[in-house]
């Protein structure tokens, strides 16, 4: 045997391993894909090609299943959460990543305690405290506290960022008179629109799929959120599979969309330890 | 850590400390008020998220803490309990389980995962293999979708007709089981989908560290003989211990916070086979009338979860 033909069984290998570990990853989804496509009178069965394609689940799910009102709630609470907790993240980086200040340090492990606290740890007094400000069940009990969890992660991200930001270029615009803000604005930001694409990235998902919080803080028709949604449909539609895989698909494609047209930030993101589930 | 007392001329910062704003040409003053505006900016700039984090996480922190002191239905005047609700944890069989659960969760969330990294790891080495962008998007997609759909996607798969059994009858195992209504597999079940969910983080995390060890390394070890078990034992594994206390902190994280696969597939049934210490606290917070025991179980879960953590900073950081 020769090193050529080594070489070439060694990738073919290679190819065979990433493929089977792939094909699990997806075998569930795939599933409950060719589930929400099968037409009501053909029975569910395993892993099989539906007879004909049937679009119809999607139409029940949208309308009847009510995923067209859920979806614009999450959509709201998502487009207020990214830009708050993103802006808030970026002037918290922005000071602890370069200013020196009393009580910094202290200061800094305030905003990391989010970081490894769960949520169940804030969730009764938020569902008790809420109800007394008149703040249950609208968005804003939902968008505040979503982004004062995910400010820890944002917080800490920015720092990081903000860290290796050049000193003698900051220097030189305070000699040039710039102030903080002109600093951060005008000549930090431009160089953080990676890092900041990263987090907005990873807050458009967390906030997208976030269960317990919506769960809890958002019980009425009005403002309950897709994943919530989805979780009240699996307890009452046991028997209709399709519609239900159908709403699960519905559920997903805005993440999926933000996921594959991101995913080298998303991954970088999450693998330098930012997961919240 | 340097810090700079305002107001006063005493303010000593170390000459390599850089000074933030230096100069402020437009209003010159006297080298003893300086420091004012240096606490000042700062302070503005963190005022939106300190309200934040103190309205919606430390204070209610505390009122967490504060509850679990209490026998409270959420409705009526509470009462004082004392530490009866941290020793109802202890001694309560019911209780206790919910611990012992999240224990065999670990083994499925956090080993398996990481030992099926491992494994990909060490058959793929230090290889470039093309269309690598392709598999680590397909891997990592689990850590993209809503838990909720998960558990939907699972379900089917666990059902009487469902996927794994259909291909447990293809290889010959013929099976009805409904998995995640028996009393021996459902916990199992709950914890293979934690497997599934992570096994791919752990992959792509650690092929992104092995890029990372230095090739000269690998070059030492095989001058001095050493075996693709060796130089794995030996180069790849501690090279890897960065990823390592990531992953670990994870995946041990997520399993004992594991909550909303739990909530939408089993409720914690058959019976409390499937109980864990996510779904206690909102059963007995928000159903049951229970809340000083929930508040009690939220408190015992935030140490465990601070203690896991720092005990993985502390064993990865060490001999680095």
């Amino acid at each position: 045997m020769n090193a050529v033909v080594t070489r070439t069984k060694a990738r073919a290998g290679t190819h065979a391993v990433l493929l089977l570990f792939s094909a699990v990853a997806l075998l569930p989804f795939v599933s409950i894909l060719l589930i929400s496509l099968y037409p009501h009178d053909q029975a569910i069965s395993g892993l099989a090609l539906p007879h004909s394609l049937d679009f119809g689940n999607y139409a029940d799910a949208w309308t009847t299943g009510n995923f067209a009102a859920l979806s614009k709630s999450s959509g709201i609470v998502t487009a207020c959460v990214v830009p708050l907790t993103s802006l808030v993240s970026v002037l918290n980086g922005y000071v602890f990543g370069t200013m020196n200040f009393r009580f910094k340090t202290p200061l800094f492990y305030l905003f990391l305690i989010g970081l490894v606290m769960p949520f169940e740890a804030t969730i009764i007094p938020l569902y008790y405290d809420l109800r007394e400000f008149g703040l249950a069940n609208t968005y804003p009990g939902l968008i505040l506290p979503e982004t004062a969890l995910y400010l820890s992660f944002g917080t800490l991200w920015m720092r990081a960022h903000f860290l290796t930001a050049q000193r003698p270029v900051i220097e030189a615009a305070q000699m040039e008179g710039a102030g903080p803000w002109t600093i951060l604005w005008r000549i930090l930001l431009p160089g953080a629109r990676p890092a900041i694409t990263t987090m907005m990235a990873l807050f458009t998902v967390w906030s997208w799929n976030e269960f317990l919080l919506a769960l809890v803080l958002a019980q009425a028709p009005d403002v309950q959120t897709a994943p919530a949604g989805l979780a009240s449909f699996v307890g009452e539609h046991t028997t209709d599979t399709s519609g239900l895989a159908a709403a699960a698909v519905i559920v997903t494609i805005p993440v999926l969309v933000v996921y594959v047209l991101l995913q080298r930030s998303f991954i970088q993101g999450i693998a330098s330890g930012g997961v919240k589930g | 850590m340097t810090k700079i007392i305002h107001g006063g001329g005493r303010a000593t910062v170390p000459p390599a400390t850089p000074r933030l704003p230096r100069i402020r040409p437009k209003r010159p003053r006297g080298p003893a008020r300086r420091p004012v505006a240096r606490t000042g900016t700062p302070l503005l700039f963190l005022a939106p998220g300190l309200a934040l984090v103190v309205a919606f996480v430390v204070l209610p922190v505390l009122h967490t803490l504060y509850l679990s002191f209490f026998h409270w239905d959420g409705v009526t005047p509470g009462s004082w309990a004392g530490l009866a609700n941290y020793r109802a944890i202890l001694d309560d069989p019911e209780l206790r389980a919910l611990f012992t659960h999240s224990l065999v969760l670990i083994v499925f969330y956090a080993a398996i995962p990481i030992a099926a990294g491992l494994l990909l790891t060490s058959l793929l080495g230090r290889t470039r293999v093309r269309g690598m962008t392709a598999y680590r998007v397909v891997l990592f997609l689990p850590q993209a979708v809503s838990l909720v759909v998960v558990a939907v996607a699972w379900q089917w798969m666990y059902a009487q007709d469902g996927v794994v059994n259909q291909l447990l009858s293809l290889a010959g195992a013929h099976s009805r089981t409904a998995w995640l209504g028996s009393f021996t597999w459902a916990l199992p079940a709950i914890g293979l989908i934690g497997s599934w969910l992570l096994s791919g983080l752990c992959m792509v995390l650690f092929l992104a560290g092995v890029q990372r060890i230095d090739p000269a390394l690998y070059d030492a070890a095989r001058v001095d003989g050493a075996g693709a078990w060796q130089e794995f034992r030996h180069v790849t594994l501690p090279g890897l211990r960065p990823e390592l206390a990531v992953a670990l902190t994870l995946t041990v994280v997520a399993a004992l916070r594991s909550f909303d696969v739990v909530y939408v597939l089993t409720k914690g049934g058959p019976g409390t086979a499937t109980s864990v210490p996510g779904l206690a606290i909102f059963q007995r917070a928000f159903t049951n009338g229970q809340v000083g025991s929930a508040a009690a179980l939220a408190v015992v879960l935030t140490v465990l979860i601070f203690m896991v953590t720092a005990l993985i900073t502390r064993i990865s950081g060490e001999g680095r």
